[in-house]
This record gives structure tokens, C-alpha cells and sequence, in this order.
């Protein structure tokens, strides 16, 4: 029986050492050339930092808004492409459907966050209607 | 409109992810646990008066533990995947140490302990067996031939030995699984130190029950006497277990009430409504406190035989059933609520799906059928072994 559990154990270890990748815990508990492969892979966010070396009018607006932290392709989604060539457009934002992915009512949401039952509160009209989006809150003059 | 949801759940809440599978699982595993510490009774604490159960307590717990994984395969798919888990250790995960705890019970613990109990009367059917059984046999003894006085003496040693290794093993089994509950920080249902120790004293109960349900089934099928001073000690044991198994439980629940955290209203309600039935009604009353009186009778009182066997009956089926209705509160409950505490869910069982209710009937009968299986490759009866033994020796 000892004999049956050696060559086992053997089997096993030589299985273990065809079926391991050899970059296998290199870093960590994965495979380390996953990071060179996953680095290859072709960029689809340009970050906030590339929107605002063209869009500083933006900026301005953000930073003293509500929206100062949120980042722009949280919004308007992965804008790589229309950084490299600025010829190539963004599709154009529904607020109706985007803004409530974050400030419809909820009760798992903060109390002090800004929710609205959408229906009741602008009847299906866009939010830019009567909220600026990069700066909404109506107060501090982001209205139309 | 999402049908079955009160109050509010957060989108990941809503569906239950582990199905009725992983009731089976705890609950397999847990039956594992207990029929190898009740075999451990009469190896390690020689308490003769089970020795009629000892070996059939063996065979059900490597049946039951053949098929103990097959619900986790089942639940998660990709069972080709499992193989990760040996090859690449994750030693910080409790759940990726699994495939360990389970090797290490079934290859060095319980196959051992089998093969050394049964070394002997392997070589004997060997010898006095034909055709594809003599082969079967003669793979079966891996070569080892030698019964010897002296070579038996050293098997006898080695499988006390492999026992005692085994009774920390099998609390490290279920103390496993009640450990990956009560570590999960973020559910107050599972969230308890003392999850571990609850889920080993109910092993210990559920296993014992069903072993001596077995015995008296198979005794009952064969159509031989059932050994009363056997089936009265395993009662007695299991009666006390169960003391201290609900005593447990209970200490559990009231140190809930009494600390009452914020989410202890919630828990509260649920126990009062969607767990109404399974818990209180099927787990505490039906499935705890009745074999609990049931079993007390047959202690306190000189009941007849035909009584007694009744009452060892009925109470380790309603401790069956108590058993697996407390897995079945601890895994589906903690879903059922939201981690917001503001709303509930509901589960609903699938019929023929790979996870639904005729696949968990079937995992609860395969252990049964393997268990067949091997109580005809390896007879648990002595006169067998003994009709054997004349036969090998009229051969020589």
C-alpha cells in the first residue's frame, strides 16, 4: 500500500508539473505572464487627465459641482479611440437612462444622496432639461 | 416585476446562488463524520457492546464520502476544474483548501482503515473465491499476502493508530464546513464561532442515526436477530450527543437574543415567517426535541424490545430529517435575507435541473447503492468472514 500511495504521489506531482503554467506564481497566486498579456491588450480608457487637456471648460465647470470626483468616461464610457483621433465622436448620452443608473431612489442609497423616483419627478423628460450635467445641482446655477 | 422579493434585497441578493446542493453537502459530509466516530467508539474507546456496527459504519462512511464532493461539482460545473485545486494550493482560502481536508480523510484516513480491517479477509475471499470476483479480490489486497499472526498484530496496530489519527480528521472534516460558514463576517445568520462546533456535535448525531437506522435495516432485510445491547448502547450515545448538540444550539440562540445586533430583528422576523416551518416547526420540534423524548423514554423506562426498536425507529428518522432541515436553515436561511436588512427573498427549488430536487434525491440515494456495493464486495457480518475462512481451509 505504501508502494501504491508512492507511485501516486509521483503520478501526481508529474502531472501537477505538465499541467502548471512555469510562470505560475512568479508575483503571486496567478500566472505572471498573464500581466504581459493582459498589458498587450489594446486600451479602451484615455482617463480624466487626457479629456481635461482639451476640455478644460469642462474642468472649470466640474470642479465646483457635485460631479467634481465622478470621472468623465464614467459617464460617457471608454473615449481612447476619440483621443487618439478627436475626428472620431462619442455617441451622444441619453440623461433620462444614465443619470437614475445612479440617483434613482433606493433604499440601500445614502439618505443625504441626491434620489428622485424619475417618473414623479421630470415624467420621462432628459435631466439636462432642467440639471447641467457636469454641473447639476439647480441652486448652485446649474439650471438651464 | 421580481416575484417572491419583500421589502428591498440588493440585486445580488435576490436569487439564492447556493441551491439546495449545498444543503446536501454539510449534510453528507456530516453523516461522513458521524458514522466514522461512532466505528471510532469501538477501535479506539473499545466499547464492544457496537462491534456489530463497527465495519458497516466504515463501508457508509466511504460511501457516503465517495459521493460527498458530487453536489459541489454538480453546483459549481467545470468538474475538470476541480483538479486546480491540488495542482495550484491556495493556501489563504479556506473553500480551496477543501480538495485537501477530503483527500486527506478519504486516502490516508478511511481507505486505509478499511483495507487494514479488511486485509485479512481479503486474502481469505481471495483464495476462496472464482473468476472475475478472485480478481477482483487479489487487486484488492495490493499484493500483501501475508496474514500472518504477526503480520495481522501489526495491521491491528497500524489501524488503531490510523483510528486515532482519524477521530481529529473527521472533526476536521465537518469542523470544516461549519467553519467556512461561521467565518463569513458578512452574514450574520452564518457569522458564529461557535458554527463549527454546532455542525460537528450534529455530524456526530446525524451519523450515528443513520448507522444504526442501517443496522437495523439491513438486520431486518437479512432476517437476523438485531443485537439489543448494540442497538441500546448506540442509542445512548446518540441521546447524549443530542444533548449536547441542541444544548449548543440553543446556547447559539439565546446568546443571538440576548446580544440582539442590528440585524436581530431581521433574523428574528425570518425565523418567524419564511423559516417558520423548517426550522421551528421540522428542526427544533419535529426533528430535535421529539427523538430527544423519544430517546429519554427508552432510557429512563424498562420498555420491551419490540418498543425499543420502534422508538430507535422513529427517532432516527425525525433525527434525520431534524438534521437536515438545521443544513437546510443554516444555508438557505442566510440567503433569504438582505444585507441591508430592509427586505427578504424567497427560494424555490427546480424539479429536473442540474440542481433541483430529483438531482438532489439521487445524490442521496448513490451512497446508498455504493454502500450495497460494498457491503457485497466486503461483508461486515462475521459468519461470512468465518464461512470464508472454512472454505479457504477446505481449499488447502
Amino acid at each position: 500500500m505504501v508502494a501504491l500511495y508512492a507511485v501516486g504521489t509521483l503520478t501526481f506531482l508529474g502531472i501537477r508539473a505538465f499541467f502548471v503554467p512555469h510562470s505560475f506564481g512568479q508575483y503571486g497566486h496567478y500566472r505572471g505572464a498573464a500581466i504581459t498579456e493582459i498589458a498587450a491588450h489594446p486600451i479602451h480608457f484615455a482617463g480624466h487627465q487626457t479629456c481635461e487637456t482639451c476640455h478644460a471648460d469642462v474642468q472649470e465647470m466640474k470642479k465646483t459641482g457635485m460631479h467634481a470626483q465622478v470621472s468623465c468616461e464614467a459617464c460617457h464610457g471608454p473615449l481612447a479611440k476619440h483621443a487618439d483621433d478627436p475626428s472620431i465622436q462619442p455617441a451622444k448620452l441619453d440623461t433620462a437612462v444614465l443619470c437614475v443608473r445612479c440617483h434613482a431612489a433606493s433604499a440601500a442609497r445614502p439618505k443625504g444622496f441626491p434620489q428622485v423616483a424619475a417618473a414623479e419627478h421630470s415624467n420621462g423628460l432628459p435631466c439636462e432639461t432642467c440639471h447641467k450635467p457636469h454641473s447639476p445641482a439647480i441652486s448652485a446655477g446649474g439650471a438651464k | 416585476m421580481t416575484t417572491g422579493v419583500e421589502g428591498y434585497m440588493y440585486p445580488n441578493e435576490i436569487t439564492l446562488y447556493w441551491s439546495v446542493l449545498i444543503v446536501l453537502y454539510p449534510y453528507i459530509t456530516g453523516l461522513v463524520a458521524g458514522a466514522f466516530i461512532l466505528a471510532s467508539l469501538e477501535r479506539v474507546f473499545r466499547v464492544d457492546a457496537i462491534k456489530p456496527t463497527y465495519r458497516l459504519a466504515l463501508l457508509t462512511a466511504l460511501a457516503f464520502l465517495v459521493v460527498a464532493p458530487l453536489p459541489l461539482q454538480l453546483h459549481l460545473g467545470h468538474p475538470e476544474r476541480s483538479f486546480e485545486m491540488y495542482f495550484t494550493p491556495h493556501r489563504t482560502s479556506a473553500m480551496a483548501m477543501f480538495g485537501f481536508v477530503y483527500l486527506w480523510y478519504l486516502m490516508a484516513v478511511l481507505t486505509v482503515e478499511i483495507w487494514l480491517d479488511y486485509r485479512r479477509d481479503i486474502v481469505v475471499m481471495a483464495q476462496s473465491s472464482s473468476g472475475l470476483k478472485r480478481w477482483i479480490y487479489q487487486v484488492l489486497t495490493l499484493g500483501s499476502n501475508n496474514i500472518s499472526e504477526r503480520a495481522l498484530a501489526i495491521d491491528e496496530r497500524v489501524g488503531w493508530l490510523i483510528t486515532l489519527i482519524g477521530i481529529p480528521s473527521a472533526f476536521l472534516l465537518h469542523g470544516y464546513v461549519g467553519f467556512i460558514f461561521g467565518s463569513i463576517k458578512a452574514n450574520p445568520w452564518w457569522s458564529s464561532p461557535l458554527m463549527p462546533v454546532v455542525f460537528i456535535f450534529s455530524a456526530m448525531v446525524s451519523g450515528i442515526a443513520a448507522v444504526m437506522l442501517l443496522y437495523m435495516l439491513i438486520m431486518r432485510l437479512r432476517r437476523e436477530k438485531i443485537d439489543m445491547l448494540c442497538m441500546d448502547t448506540i442509542a445512548s450515545y446518540l441521546f447524549y450527543i443530542f444533548i449536547i448538540d441542541f444544548s449548543l444550539e440553543m446556547l447559539d440562540l439565546i446568546h443571538r437574543i440576548y446580544e440582539a445586533d442590528e440585524s436581530f430583528r431581521t433574523l428574528n422576523f425570518m425565523v418567524h415567517t419564511k423559516l417558520y416551518f423548517s426550522q421551528i416547526v421540522l428542526q427544533i420540534f419535529v426533528g430535535t426535541l421529539t427523538p430527544i423524548v423519544l430517546l429519554a423514554l427508552t432510557q429512563v423506562l424498562k420498555l420491551p424490545e419490540i418498543a425499543r426498536k420502534r422508538i430507535y425507529t422513529v427517532a432516527g428518522c425525525l433525527t434525520l430529517i431534524g438534521i437536515f432541515a438545521m443544513r437546510w436553515n443554516v444555508v438557505i436561511g442566510g440567503q433569504l435575507f438582505s444585507k441591508s436588512f430592509l427586505g427578504y427573498t424567497t427560494y424555490k427549488m427546480a424539479l429536473a435541473t442540474r440542481e433541483g430536487l430529483l438531482m438532489s434525491i439521487a445524490l442521496t440515494i448513490l451512497p446508498l447503492f455504493i454502500l450495497w456495493v460494498l457491503v457485497k464486495l466486503l461483508p461486515p457480518w462475521p459468519e461470512k468472514v468465518q464461512s470464508g475462512t472454512s472454505a479457504a481451509s477446505a481449499a488447502n
